[in-house]
């Protein structure tokens, strides 16, 4: 009999009889419904509190926020969307005090080293926020690779307001995850992290030192 | 030799629990790490609830995970079936030995020589890294703790902080000897240069092997729960991801992973959410740029269908693993997680770890508590722990007839002449006679009765019997 078998079978034929299935009643998770002025406070102030960046912008002056910050870090490059209107923004902005643009139009096999080494900031969307704690929700997609809101070491993601949601709990019922998940899907709740050494809290250790949000109102 | 037997040769021996706690009790510099670690995580973890039900939100998650364990092997084909549609590989595994064969033989398919890792304890049970170094396959832990504790040549002794028995100096003279890096107390220093260390290896690494946190059956999608972003790296930059559980990890619905998160990191380190909650539904499509071309699950028995047959210890298999038990237990922060010598310490690990390995050789396990309660009090999903700590105990001593012999090693404690003494003190108790005269015999003979009693005495006075038996007591006031 495989392993398979031998485990599935062991399980079926438990000694204890069936299980009782008990119900589950998730309303301890539901929230009252926050105004959109509140989910932002809240949104704002669980991911300062993990060390994120919090920029409120509109529609027309993103693009400005964007270059000051790249500009008072020195950022030489900045990974952006291929497809997505942020990344047809940005090339079509025609300003100057942008850093280089890049795209990530290649598979990763061909240019790794020079993303890991090179590249200083990337800008990616979002599938909308959690207020409740500080999230960002990203489906990673063939226009915004898995690795663009990974390697470098500054991140940068564009949230609109509209779209931040109060708990985990709602967002995943509103946007149907069950019915079907991306191949890789996240929740991004600030810069990389670690407490390993004595616990002193250290940023950046794998992923981005910066996680940088600019809301879109 | 059959292949199997190879990698038992560095076992550290559980049997010798008591000098080793007997030492990390006299070492000043363990009760300090662990005490100052401890009281923070315990601080934390009550802020991060503040304003939840909390009795209600353990309700929920103790019944997510027992709904999940009630239909447990529906649930795993479920998981297998839908897996297998997106183009994840499943594989099985009645042991750890059957699950590191596993791990080989996809990396010898490959011609992987090197292995990255991120954090899993399914992986440390299996003994992995041992494993695959006598196979000739390099395996690099990329957890910062983990990678700590492997540069030291250690295990963790913690699930979720494994290098909490080492301090800032230890760690930096440790990094210096084996990596070359200044001497720094400096941890933004410390963290850089793992950084620098570990990009290298992940960008040549061959394949990627990490743990899975919940495994959900409904969309066939592997949740990971972390802070570095070294498990986003081990699980997206190698061609080739394996992830390795427990079978007991799967969930039916996404909605239960929103109750057990919520739960999960709150408990483990008083996080409202880790910086990543990285959820994995299958490999590289056509059109992406990045991401593993080959993702494998290996779902690993070793011992839990075992637990699963007896409905009192079923309930160690609701267990997330969020270590809160072992932040919250005084002998934990006493003695350290190194002196249990198990892959799991600390309370969980004493109810857990007498399955994987037996009474036998886990026979100290279940007596190294004082039944405080704590760790069952702050568990997430309510296991009963001090209950189950009695119940291995009943079981080492073969003292319990309510229940079939049902772990490895029953009555590998027992002792005849301790029976035999309960035996005739149940015997006298149950004789009103044999009681009287016993009770006046012990009283007449007060005298003799020694000053010490073992251990027991060591820190506290022997207690002394009263001159007068109770009963004449009585007897006295009635006249």
């Amino acid at each position: 009999m495989s392993s398979r078998d031998t485990i599935l079978q062991r399980l079926r034929d438990r000694a204890g009889g069936e299980l009782t299935v008990p119900e589950c009643d998730f309303s301890v998770l539901e929230r009252d419904d926050w105004s959109t002025a509140e989910r932002i406070e809240r949104f704002e102030k669980m991911i300062e509190s993990v060390h994120g960046e919090v920029h409120h912008c509109t529609g027309d002056s993103w693009i400005e926020r964007l270059a000051e910050l790249l500009a008072s870090r020195g950022a030489r490059n900045l990974l952006i969307p291929r497809a997505h209107e942020i990344g047809q923004s940005l090339r079509n902005a025609g300003r100057n005090d942008l850093p280089e643009l890049l795209i990530y139009d290649e598979p990763i096999e061909s240019w790794r080293p020079h993303l890991f080494n090179e590249v200083d900031a990337s800008i990616t969307s979002t599938r909308g926020g959690i207020a409740e704690t500080g999230s960002l929700i990203l489906w990673p997609t063939d226009d915004e690779p898995r690795l663009m809101s990974l390697v470098p070491p500054v991140h940068i993601a564009l949230l609109k307001a509209s779209e931040l949601y109060t708990t985990f709990h709602e967002a995943m019922k509103a946007q149907e995850w069950s019915a079907g998940m991306p191949t890789n899907a996240l929740l991004v709740s600030g810069p990389s992290k670690t407490a390993d050494i004595e616990q002193t809290l250290a940023y950046g250790v794998h992923g981005p030192k910066e996680l940088i949000v600019l809301i879109i109102e | 030799m059959s292949e199997t037997a190879g990698h038992t040769d560095h076992h550290i021996d559980v049997k010798q629990f008591h000098p080793r706690a007997q030492a990390a009790i006299h070492n000043p510099k363990i009760r300090k790490n662990f005490r100052s670690a401890m009281d923070g995580l315990m601080s934390k973890r009550k802020a991060a609830f503040e304003g939840w039900d909390l009795e209600t939100l353990r309700e929920l998650g103790a019944n997510v995970r027992l709904r999940a364990l009630a239909n447990l092997p529906d649930l795993l084909e479920q998981l297998e079936k839908k897996l297998t549609e997106n183009g994840i590989k499943v594989h099985w595994a009645v042991d750890g030995d059957e699950a590191c064969r596993i791990v080989r033989d996809i990396c010898k398919a490959r011609d992987a020589r090197t292995v990255i890792k991120g954090k899993s304890m399914v992986s440390e049970e299996m003994e992995l890294n041992h494993y695959l170094q006598e196979q000739g396959i390099e395996a690099l832990e990329s957890d910062l703790g983990e990678y700590i504790v492997q540069l030291a040549g250690e295990t963790p002794s913690h699930i979720i902080m494994p290098a909490i028995h080492k301090n800032t100096g230890e760690i930096s003279e440790l990094m210096h000897e084996k990596t070359g890096t200044d001497l720094s107390h400096d941890v933004e220093y410390l963290t850089a240069s793992a950084r620098q260390q570990l990009r290298e290896k992940f960008m040549s690494a061959d394949v990627g092997v990490s743990g899975v946190n919940f495994a959900v059956a409904e969309t066939g999608t592997l949740c990971l729960v972390e802070n570095e972003g070294n498990g986003r790296m081990t699980t997206t930059v190698p061609p080739c991801h394996i992830a390795v559980t427990g079978i007991e990890k799967v969930v039916p619905t996404m909605e239960d992973v929103s109750a057990l998160l919520a739960l999960l990191t709150r408990s483990a380190t008083g996080q409202h959410i880790t910086t990543y909650f990285n959820m994995i539904s299958g490999p590289r499509k056509a059109d992406e740029l990045d991401g593993p071309e080959e993702v494998h699950l290996v779902l690993v028995d070793n011992g839990r269908s075992s637990i699963y047959q007896d409905d009192e210890l079923l309930d160690t298999l609701r267990c997330i693993r969020c270590g809160a038990c072992m932040n919250h237990c005084p002998v934990y922060t006493r003695v350290g997680g190194h002196a249990y010598g198990t892959t799991y310490p600390g309370p969980i690990g004493k109810i857990l770890m007498p399955h994987l390995i037996g009474l036998d050789e886990g026979r100290h396990l279940p007596s190294a508590s004082s039944l405080c309660g704590a760790c069952g009090e702050v568990c997430p999903v309510k296991i009963p722990i001090p209950d189950l700590l009695v119940r291995l105990r009943q079981e080492s001593v073969d003292g319990d007839k309510l229940h079939p012999a049902r772990v490895n090693g029953h009555g590998a404690k027992r002792s005849p002449m301790e029976a035999m003494v309960w035996k005739g003190w149940a015997w006298m108790h149950a004789s009103p006679g044999l009681y009287r005269f016993g009770t006046g015999a012990a009283t007449k003979l007060r005298a003799l009765q020694p000053s010490s009693a073992g251990a027991w005495t060591n820190y506290r006075t022997a207690p002394k019997l009263a001159a007068k038996t109770l009963h004449q007591r009585m007897k006295e006031r009635s006249q």
